[in-house]
Formats: C-alpha cells, sequence, structure tokens
C-alpha cells in the first residue's frame, strides 16, 4: 500500500485495512473447503468493504463450467454459508471480477487459459498482476499445480506486482516430506510469498493469546514454572472420519492436529515476549520454543493414541474406526492422540505440557488450560478446602470462545468451606457477530502480504521433527488403544497423566 | 423481563436490575460500556432499537434518558422519575434502563445517570437529535469519553458543523462523519491504485446533509487542494470528482446502493456503497472510543473554506428570516472567529474571509498550516 497516499493516515483508524488491487485464483474451488470456507469469507471481506474495487476471483477445476455457472455456485454457497447479510450490490461488485477456467492440473492448454484470464483481468479490472493462488487440492497435486504455475510464467513476478502461494495442511507427513514439499514450492515462490494456511492462527481467540499475555499486567509475572503446575491443550471433536477415509488412513491424529494446530498453540503460549508484533519478530520467538521442545525419555509411558470403537456418541450410536467404509480392519491409525511435552528452557523447565486430540470425543472443543500450583500453604483446615482444585486460566478457543478464570471461594454460610468457582469472560457472547471467520482474515493478510499469522518454513520443520520421534515409536510398538465413542478417550490417557499426579480437565 | 417502576430514583432502578438479572438466570453480566441516550419521546423508539441492534456487537448497558415535556405550571414544579428496567431477551445483548423524566428533574439528568453507570466501564453519550451545542460542556455528556451528535439531524448542519468545530473536545464524533467512512475508503483505496497527484476535487450531494461537507473538508484538509461543494438531488452523497495530474477520478452513486468508481486509464467499476443504518453507524462509533483525531482536523478546517458554500454574510441574512434556537450565538461567533474557546482553535480563517465577503478562497488561499504534527 503506498505510504506516499495523502489520503492515508495511520491516525485514522476508521478507515480499514484494504487489500491492493489484487485477485485470488482458487485451485480446487469445487471442494467442500472452498464452497464452505473460502468463497463465504471473500463475500464476506467484500461486504466489510475490505477488497479492492475491482477485486478478481478465479475458479479452477475440472467441471465443464461457464463463468456464469461459476457465479452460480459461488452465489449459493454465499447464500448458505456467509457470515454477513446477502446484499445484492455488493453481489453485483464482486461478480463483475469472477472467472472460471476449466482444466486438469497437468493440462498446459488450460493453464495457458488461465494466464490469458489473468491478463485480461488486469485490463478489465485493474488487478495489476497482483494474484495470490490458493492451493485447495490434495497434497500429491502440489507438485504438479506448483511446476505448471511456474511454466506457464504464472509465478514471474513482474514490476511491482506479486504473486503468491497460499497453501492448506497437511505441510507434508514427516519431516522429509515437509522438507521436499517446501523445496518444491520455494523453487517457484520466494519463502516470503509463501503463506501457509492454519485457520487456527486466524481465529480472535488465538490471536487474544498474545493480547492476554503481553497487553496485561496480571497473567505474565506468573506464566512460569514458579507457578505454573502444567499446560493441557486439548482439541476434540465429536464426529468421525466422515467420509475422509482415503486421506484419513495412515495420517492419523498426530500428523493431522498435533503437528500444527497443538503445537502452534503450544508455541503462543510459551513463548517469549516478541520484540515487535511483526512476523519476523514473532517467528522469531515462536521457532526459539519449538526448538526447546524437549521429547520425554520413555515414549511408552508418555504418549498414548487410541482409535475409537463402536459407541453412542451424543444419543446417536456411532461405528468403530475399524468398521468404518474404506478402513483397513487391521489398521493402525490413530484418531486419539495424547503426547506429554517439556520445554527447555529457564521459564519452563519441569513444566509438563499435555497435548491431546482425537475424534469422537464428547464434545466438540478446542481450548488452553494453564493449570497452576496450590497455594504453599493454607490457612485453612483440610476440611475446608477439601473441594478446592487448582487455579486455572482457561482460553476457550472454540466453541463459545473466551477466557475462564478458576478460582476458590467461599461458600456462603456460616462455616468455613472453600469451593471452586469459574469467572467467565465469554467473547462469543460478546462479539461474534463482528468477529471475522479465520478465513476472512487470513485471507486478506494473504493479500496484504501480512505473514505474523502464517507459520513459516522453519516452524513446520521443527514441529516435526518433535512428532516424528513419536510417530516412529508408534510404529514399531504395540497397538492403538480403544475407546468407546462418545467418552474422553482411552484409559491409558488418564493412567498417563495419573501416573504424574494429575488428571485431565473435562473441557 | 420488564420492570416498571413510577416516581422512583436511581438506586431503586440499580436494586431492580439486580433483581431482574437473578431472575433470567446471569447474575454474571459481561458488559463493555454504558450508552447514554438522550432524547425525546418521538425518537426514543428508533434511538433504542439501533441501540439494541448495535448492542449485539458491544453488549452495554443503555440507558435512554427521555426529557418529558411539561405543559403547565403546576407540572414543572413536580419532579418526577418513572423508569423501565429490561432484561434479557427484550434488551439487546445487555440491559436497557428507559428513563421518563419530569419536571425539575429534567434539568439535573445526570444526577440520575450518574449511579446507573456501569463501574470502570467507557461511557459513551449519544444525542440522535438536539444536541447540545457544546456536548463536552453539556452535564450528561461531561459524563462520557466519547460523545456523539448527529448533525444531520440538525435544522442547520451547515451551523452545527460549525458549532461543533469551535467547540470540538477530544471524544467528540458525529454520525455524519460515521456514514461516510466507506466513501472516505474507496476513496482512499483509489489512491492506493494509480500514482498520482491531485489538483482539486467537487463533492455533490443533497442540499442540508453535513456529510458532503465534512468529506469535502477532509479531502480539503488531506490533499491541501481546493475543494468544491456541490448540490444534488441526492439521496445522500452523491458523487466525488477529484481533477489529478494524469486524469480525473470520479465515484458517482446515484441510488444510494452501487457506485461507479472511473480511474483514469483503466475500465469502470462498480462498486458497493449502501447507505447504511444507524445502528450500523453507532456500531462503528462504539468500536473505537479514543479520540478521532482525524475528524478533529476535518471539523476545523471549517465549512467557509469550501467553496460553494454560503458565506458568512448571506448566512447572517438567512438566519434573520429563520427563527433558530441558538441565532444570537452563533451570529457573532462566526463574525469574529477568533473569540472562541482556548483549546478549539478557530474554525476557519486567516484574513481571506473574516471580514465576511462572499468570495470564494482561490487554492492558493486555502491550506494554512495544518496540524500541529505532521507525521
Amino acid at each position: 500500500m503506498s505510504s506516499s497516499n495523502p489520503l492515508r493516515d495511520p491516525a485514522d483508524r476508521r478507515l480499514p485495512r484494504i487489500a491492493g488491487p489484487s485477485g485470488l485464483v482458487i485451485f480446487g474451488v469445487t471442494g467442500d473447503l472452498s464452497r464452505k470456507k473460502l468463497m463465504p469469507a471473500v463475500y464476506d471481506l467484500a461486504n466489510r468493504g475490505l477488497l479492492p474495487p475491482g477485486f478478481s476471483l478465479v475458479g479452477f477445476a475440472r467441471r465443464e463450467w461457464a463463468n456464469e455457472d461459476f457465479a452460480e455456485v459461488v452465489h449459493d454457497a454465499v447464500k448458505a454459508h456467509a457470515r454477513t447479510p446477502f446484499r445484492e450490490e455488493v453481489w453485483q461488485q464482486l461478480i463483475q471480477g469472477m472467472r472460471f477456467v476449466q482444466g486438469t492440473f497437468d493440462d498446459d492448454d488450460a493453464f495457458e487459459r488461465l494466464r490469458e484470464t489473468i491478463g485480461e483481468l488486469d485490463k478489465a479490472q485493474g488487478t495489476g498482476g497482483n494474484f495470490a493462488f490458493y492451493l485447495s487440492v490434495p497434497p500429491s497435486a502440489f507438485p504438479v499445480v506448483i511446476q505448471q504455475l511456474k511454466k506457464h510464467g504464472l509465478a514471474d513476478q513482474s514490476s511491482g506486482s506479486w504473486r503468491r502461494a497460499v497453501i492448506e495442511k497437511p505441510f507434508g507427513h514427516d519431516l522429509k516430506s515437509a522438507e521436499e514439499l517446501n523445496a518444491t514450492v520455494e523453487e517457484v515462490f520466494a519463502p516470503d510469498q509463501v503463506f501457509r494456511i492454519d485457520h487456527y492462527l486466524g481465529k480472535e481467540t488465538v490471536q487474544n493469546i498474545l493480547a492476554l499475555r503481553f497487553a496485561n499486567q496480571m497473567f505474565e509475572p506468573i506464566w512460569n514454572r514458579s507457578f505454573v503446575d502444567h499446560v493441557q491443550i486439548t482439541m476434540a471433536e465429536d464426529i468421525g472420519i466422515g467420509g475422509r477415509a482415503g486421506y484419513y488412513d495412515g495420517i492419523g491424529a498426530a500428523r493431522d492436529v498435533i503437528q500444527n494446530h497443538l503445537l502452534q498453540l503450544m508455541a503462543l503460549t510459551a513463548m517469549e515476549e516478541p520484540a515487535s508484533f511483526d512476523a519476523d519478530a514473532l517467528a522469531a520467538e515462536k521457532t526459539k520454543v519449538l526448538g526447546a521442545v524437549k521429547l520425554p525419555k520413555d515414549l511408552g509411558r508418555s504418549t498414548v493414541r487410541g482409535q475409537y470403537a463402536e459407541g453412542w456418541q451424543g444419543g446417536e450410536k456411532a461405528v468403530g474406526y475399524l468398521q468404518e467404509d474404506g478402513i483397513d480392519p487391521q489398521s493402525k491409525t490413530d484418531t486419539y492422540a495424547a503426547i506429554k511435552l517439556e520445554i527447555d528452557n529457564r521459564r519452563w523447565a519441569g513444566v509438563p505440557f499435555y497435548l491431546r486430540t482425537g475424534k469422537r470425543l464428547g464434545r466438540r472443543v478446542t481450548e488452553i488450560a494453564v493449570v497452576f500450583q496450590r497455594a504453599p500453604h493454607s490457612p485453612f483446615g483440610h476440611t475446608a478446602t477439601e473441594e478446592l482444585g487448582q487455579n486455572a486460566i482457561v482460553i476457550r478457543v472454540q466453541p463459545d470462545e473466551g477466557i475462564t478464570v478458576r478460582f476458590g471461594s467461599k461458600v456462603p454460610g456460616t462455616s468455613m468451606e472453600i469451593r471452586d468457582v469459574s469467572m467467565d469472560f465469554a467473547y462469543g457472547e460478546s462479539f461474534t457477530e463482528s468477529s471475522p471467520e479465520a478465513y476472512e482474515r487470513l485471507i486478506l493478510d494473504v493479500l496484504l502480504g501480512d505473514s505474523n499469522l502464517f507459520p513459516r518454513t522453519e516452524e513446520v520443520e521443527l514441529s516435526w521433527e518433535i512428532l516424528d520421534p513419536i510417530e516412529e515409536y508408534w510404529d514399531k510398538h504395540g497397538r492403538p488403544a480403544q475407546y468407546p465413542s462418545g467418552t474422553w478417550g482411552p484409559v491409558e490417557a488418564d493412567e498417563m497423566l495419573e501416573r504424574d499426579g494429575r488428571s485431565w480437565r473435562r473441557p | 423481563m420488564k420492570i416498571d417502576l413510577t416516581d422512583t430514583t436511581a438506586s431503586k432502578i440499580n436494586k431492580a436490575l439486580v433483581k431482574g438479572r437473578r431472575a433470567i438466570g446471569t447474575p454474571a453480566v459481561g458488559m463493555v460500556l454504558t450508552l447514554v441516550i438522550v432524547t425525546d419521546e418521538e425518537n426514543a423508539y428508533d434511538a433504542l432499537k439501533a441501540a439494541n441492534d448495535a448492542s449485539r456487537e458491544h453488549p452495554s448497558r443503555t440507558l435512554v434518558v427521555v426529557k418529558r415535556v411539561s405543559r403547565s405550571p403546576r407540572d414543572r414544579t413536580k419532579s418526577r422519575l418513572d423508569a423501565e428496567v429490561r432484561v434479557g431477551a427484550d434488551a439487546g445483548t445487555g440491559e436497557t434502563v428507559v428513563l421518563r423524566l419530569y419536571g425539575e428533574v429534567v434539568d439535573h439528568a445526570q444526577s440520575v445517570v450518574l449511579p446507573l453507570l456501569l463501574p470502570d466501564a467507557p461511557v459513551v453519550v449519544w444525542w440522535p437529535v438536539g444536541s447540545p451545542r457544546d456536548p463536552a460542556k453539556d452535564p450528561l455528556g461531561a459524563l462520557g469519553q466519547r460523545r456523539v451528535t448527529d448533525s444531520y439531524a440538525a435544522e442547520k448542519p451547515v451551523d452545527e458543523l460549525r458549532a461543533r468545530a469551535e467547540t470540538y473536545e477530544p471524544g467528540d464524533t458525529d454520525l455524519a462523519w460515521a456514514r461516510i467512512t466507506p466513501w472516505r475508503s474507496m476513496l482512499a483505496a483509489a489512491l492506493d491504485q494509480i500514482s498520482c497527484e491531485v489538483i482539486s476535487a467537487e463533492v455533490a450531494g443533497e442540499e442540508f446533509n453535513p456529510s458532503v461537507e465534512l468529506l469535502s473538508m477532509w479531502l480539503a484538509d488531506r490533499l491541501h487542494v481546493h475543494v468544491r461543494r456541490a448540490i444534488s438531488a441526492g439521496p445522500g452523497l452523491t458523487q466525488v470528482r477529484m481533477e489529478t495530474t494524469i486524469g480525473p477520478i470520479t465515484l458517482h452513486r446515484s441510488d444510494g446502493a452501487m457506485a461507479t468508481l472511473a480511474l483514469p486509464g483503466q475500465p469502470d467499476r462498480a462498486v458497493a456503497l449502501k447507505r447504511r443504518e444507524t445502528s450500523e453507524l453507532l456500531a462503528e462509533e462504539l468500536r473505537r472510543l479514543d479520540p478521532d483525531d482525524t475528524f478533529a482536523s476535518s471539523l476545523r478546517f471549517g465549512v467557509d473554506r469550501l467553496g460553494g458554500i454560503q458565506s458568512a454574510s448571506q448566512r447572517a441574512e438567512a438566519l434573520a428570516h429563520t427563527p433558530g434556537p441558538l441565532p444570537v450565538r452563533t451570529v457573532p461567533d462566526s463574525a469574529a472567529p477568533g473569540r472562541t474557546s482556548a483549546q478549539a482553535p478557530p474554525p476557519a480563517a486567516p484574513s481571506g474571509d473574516s471580514n465576511g465577503d462572499a468570495g470564494r478562497p482561490t487554492p492558493a488561499q486555502m491550506p494554512p498550516v495544518k496540524k500541529a504534527d505532521p507525521q
């Protein structure tokens, strides 16, 4: 954005950050993610006036569609899934820049047509050659699409314009494949033009972790080993694998969730204060903390994996993982994973971080619970504090975003009895109507070139370095424990914490 | 739920609020601000509706202060406070108290409002109509960190803008300013797209719409060029045209919804610029509670330095014909703009037009020194 624009003034905070002239090309535009998240996000951005005039959206897929058919599909997707109300005039603005290019990923003609389309949009819509390519495609298709972009000169940035690549997880399935993927992408796009989407990082609550920790005085002094007993990071889903058998089998919960989402959440929770809130400073701190992660010596005793078995989930009967369509009955893929990590630095030495994720658990919830030590001395008798647990600060990432503080309070009455109470800050209730969807924020950031909320190559590789030894151990030893659907995971996971004298929170 | 209290006091209202919250089962509240709406009976309903809609984004305690008109001397000596307490589904996401003031207490509304403010939370005072001449010095206005007026609802909007400029205090803001945010952001985006220098500009819109003047003043203040205000049939703002070194930039909206942006050497583009509801404007106002320096700077540029504005002498003449609420103060003030409060710099005026002549300032005359701190 030009700083010489006299109408822009940093003090003028009503003017939103509007992306400069640009367009978005979505590969795999017929997929679920595209229809449920990306198209509505583009519309919501337009509705909030955050897209530049002339913003263009190009879909690329195999379907035999004309531009109008594509517009129709986007229209339906927007109506069904957009967060903000549908407004005809916003739609009229968007539709002018909508194009569809039909083709397969190995079809040279199609990419040639894509190049022409982009050229045409530059003329008709004034997109100025600035395009982001969103690869909403299976990982196996990454290399071919990237190579095609290169071959047809679509990744070339000419004077003053930019070309960016947006990729979704999985970022590989182990360190080696992640390195290969990074090499493939970075051969064509400069590292600072590659945006890896981890949609968790686009959530308001996650960004609020930094605000909570570093904009306040009351939390940071106790945010260390002297006061914190342990940290639990949970991401639970109530659904099974659904129709994703092909993708999920062989990948498993740890690779699917821990490697990216949970380790990122852990990094944000544990990192030191960055020198500033810019992308480099943030990445530096996150990298430091991920680099300081220490795996427990005995992986058998401090990791657990499981598979959901038949059971009842929320009043519905659910089949077990091994009985799902398309799953090998001998599969060792984990649908539940819990690991214990330590961070070897002055702030956190000796404080375990328990990370767990699973499918078909009690309910859908993601939260970070920082559990504090008990008061070193209590003037109250044992009977008075019998029901008092440990203090905790819980950051509820989803649903019902907010923060809960748990502490002891006297029960009204004549006797001295202290019991846990919670104090809630309900983000969800207060701000949902205006809190943008994660994808909205992230797409806007891509167009603005702001990489604060995107994990970098080093972070991805460090995460695999943490996870790979665990996956290797699992490969060689034992089988996943079975847990009934609708419960909070296998008993082995409870035993793992019991050995440390702790227990899982029921989120 | 709704609790009606007649002939009551602030402390009884506080008790009713606690009782109401208990009854609906949410004793803890997470409200972020207190919104005080000062209005008359006719506008109370619409204003409260807008506030309730805005409260979805900003859960707040809304205090509606309705000053009732007493129609007889006997009524005027009696003083009474009635209140209607609404919590739960009846009050958006927060709680609402409608306060009806009769008689003498009308002049002491702040004594009713003060005990009802949320502890330690910001206070916003909003006058949907009939804003005081000096919002910051108004007894109710003084309670607020932010004072929202609406010069669009004023009888003589341009005079209203002059008054705002004179009495401006950090924290003042106006819904007519919030109305043009989408225009401003579109114009800024237009200048992002091309590199050129703006030579002059013209802003057209319906008469008696202060948003047109505010947009003109903003452009003049930021671009240091001559800006002319033109009158069109509306609705609202209809067109901004900027002459630049490479050709004209126009943003034209004839139907109040869809606009066309034309940049030199580029195809015309349709952009959505729908006129917004009061609730959306209010939500925008409540989003940031820090002083709006850009508004202050634009306001202080001075309406009288715009091209196409009725000059001071014409205005004085017009005033003589129409009995306004404060004609006596307005005339001498504008005749001697130097004599204003210490904090607010004079709204307009170097030598050029303080003598009251009708001549429009030439571009060369336009910008004197700008803000103190040029960033």
